[in-house]
């Protein structure tokens, strides 16, 4: 038993001329949870598609749960569950019905996928809707059952590509709820994302990834650090004491922002010092305070500030709707 | 590999703990498993026709109308020597059924693709031939149910078989061996092309003529030389000219007729048996090359 679950040597996929994939590398530790993060084309679902078996890389080597992807593609499929990037369940048939099709055709004796479909109906809250056809269920009931399709044979290993795209936010928080008590009972998860609140939320490392190449990786704090500096955010109680408290704040820190209508200072932080230091002259100038910290950039800063572009671009999230 | 991520302390704990009481996949059984999977494939694909009874309409309904039209609305202005015009139209409309059966084939496969469902089949462990397998036993089961319907509604409309059993079985398998080999053109078409608008298009624009262009509907005696020509090399041809003799549905061939239609029951075996064998490489090699993007 190795302890790194998955992982990517040098991947390369080409698509005649397009390189859609450079030399992408990574490896997860058994029960931990790896966001791969970047935008639409990036070379997320090709380098998910890869992992999963779905398609041969042109160069590199790739292992999922000890197994190498394309000299026992057998032993990685029954390795892992794959979620796809639309939920990929059958309109036609019941909730119980799709999950029974998947437990055959991983091959579980009969009686066992009787059982684990009941099972996993009952985890994912779809007892109810069970016998429901699937084309009568919510966006959120779909995803939930593609994933407990992907769990009925209890691989170790899951792959999630886009897991939320399209969902509404509670859906969303919901299923990060799901997926966090997946990595407790020790699965290891791959996610794919646009969404960097997303990565935030549940990934213990995070790749960035733009044109098919990775440009950052490390944990949501190593990734935000790298990208510069945090800021102290201070509130400040009644809007009688704004003119004074800029009057105050800005002998201390030569660069403020003020948001009237939220009583809201912000100003890059030079240390924690400054967080002290602010707080004892507005106390010293009997300036009562709602709240005073410091905040770190979000991911969403670092990456603007590693790709020059936005990663959840508004259009593209209309385009894939409609899609 | 020299900037692996470095895990922090809390998913190092938490990967230790993984790794001790890690949940193994469960046990599958392997060996013969394959007849289980392509039977719960196609369980699968029956379960699609029961929940949408409309799929059916083009062996039911459809060929019933085209029966009906024929035997009634056009028969009375064609002549059929030495035989009555509805029962050589029955083995004519079957066939066209069968032809069409590629259609079915074409337009689940293309919406199993679309809809990212074969490569959810592919990602689990699986003999990947078992997909293409069950589609075509599918569409089979699918096109009996229409052999079936049409010949009740040929019994109805006076339609009968008048040689002996073996004769009347080697008619259907005749027919079912043609049906085999359009399950190549579906699965082809079906791989080949982008959307299921596409597949109807193309399906619609190229197997409904050549239904039509050969001995189903109006002997082809009486068209234009060429036409006639084309008509009586028509892979469909032989097969419904192999399946009126076998039933004793049809009179004297004349003389003119072309070579196949004189040998319509080996040639029509030959004719299935070539477009499987030319057909299943090209429909592998388009499925693969589908499924490997």
């Amino acid at each position: 038993m190795t302890s790194v679950a998955i992982e990517a040597c040098h991947l390369v996929k080409d698509f005649g001329e397009v390189r859609a994939v450079d030399d992408v590398s990574f490896s997860v530790p058994r029960g931990t949870v790896l966001g791969m993060l970047g935008p639409n084309g990036a070379g997320k679902t090709t380098t998910v598609r890869m992992m999963t078996t779905l398609t041969t890389p042109t160069s590199g080597r790739a292992s999922v749960a000890g197994h190498d992807v394309t000299t026992e593609p057998d032993a990685v499929r029954r390795s892992m569950g794959l979620t796809g990037q639309a939920a990929t369940v059958d309109e036609l048939l019941t909730g119980r019905e799709n999950l029974r099709l998947i437990g055959d055709l991983y091959g579980l004796p009969p009686a066992r996928v009787r059982s684990r479909a009941a099972e996993m109906l009952e985890r994912f809250s779809l007892s109810d809707a069970g016998d429901r056809v699937v084309k009568k269920y919510s966006g959120g009931m779909r995803r939930r059952l593609d994933l407990a399709a992907s769990l009925i044979a209890a691989p170790p290993v899951l792959f999630l590509d886009e897991p939320t795209t399209g969902l509404d936010p509670r859906s969303r928080v919901e299923l990060w709820e799901v997926l966090r008590g997946l990595v407790e009972e020790g699965k290891t998860l791959l996610l794919t994302t646009q969404y960097l609140e997303e990565a935030d939320h549940l990934a213990d490392d995070i790749v960035v990834i733009d044109h098919g190449r990775i440009i950052a990786q490390g944990t949501p704090l190593q990734l935000k650090d790298q990208s510069g500096r945090a800021s102290i955010v201070v509130t400040v109680s009644r809007a009688d004491d704004l003119l004074e408290a800029e009057r105050l704040i800005r002998a201390e820190v030569a660069e403020v922002h003020l948001d009237v209508a939220d009583r809201q200072f912000t100003a890059p932080a030079e240390g924690l010092s400054a967080i002290t230091r602010i707080a004892e002259v507005f106390q010293g100038a009997g300036i009562e305070l709602d709240d005073i910290g410091l905040k770190r950039p979000s991911l969403d800063d670092v990456f603007l500030h590693l790709t020059g572009h936005r990663a959840e671009d508004p259009t593209t999230d209309a385009e894939e709707l409609s899609a | 590999m020299s900037s692996i991520p470095t895990p922090t302390t809390d998913a190092t704990t938490r990967a230790a703990d993984a790794q001790a009481h890690a949940e193994q996949p469960l046990s599958t059984d392997s060996g013969s498993s394959f007849l289980r999977q392509v039977r719960a494939l196609i369980r699968r694909n029956l379960t699609h026709t029961k929940r949408q009874p409309e799929m059916l309409t083009d062996v039911t309904i459809q060929p019933v109308m085209f029966v009906v039209l024929f035997a009634y609305v056009f028969g009375g202005s064609i002549n059929i020597p030495g035989g009555s015009y509805r029962e050589w139209l029955l083995p004519g409309i079957m066939a066209q059924t069968m032809a069409f059966s590629s259609f079915i084939v074409a337009i689940g496969l293309n919406n199993d693709l679309d809809k990212g469902i074969i490569d959810r089949f592919r990602s689990l462990p699986i003999r990947r031939a078992g997909v293409l397998i069950a589609r075509s036993v599918s569409s089979i089961i699918h096109s009996s149910i229409g052999v079936v319907v049409m010949s009740l509604t040929g019994l109805v409309v006076g339609w009968r078989i008048h040689e002996g059993v073996p004769k009347a079985l080697l008619g259907y398998a005749l027919l079912l061996l043609f049906g085999f080999a359009m399950i190549w053109i579906g699965i082809y078409v079906g791989s080949s092309l982008g959307s299921v608008e596409a597949v109807n298009g193309v399906m619609f624009s190229t197997m409904f003529p050549i239904t039509f262009l050969a001995n189903t509907f109006a002997p082809t005696q009486g068209m234009p030389s060429v036409i006639r020509h084309i008509a009586e090399w028509n892979p469909l041809s032989s097969l419904v000219q192999a399946m009126r003799e076998n039933w004793g549905n049809t009179g004297a061939l004349p003389p003119s007729a072309a070579w196949p239609l004189q040998h319509a029951v080996p040639v029509s075996i030959a004719w299935s048996l070539l477009i499987a064998v030319v057909m299943a490489p090209l429909a592998i090699r388009a499925f693969n090359r589908r499924t490997s993007q």
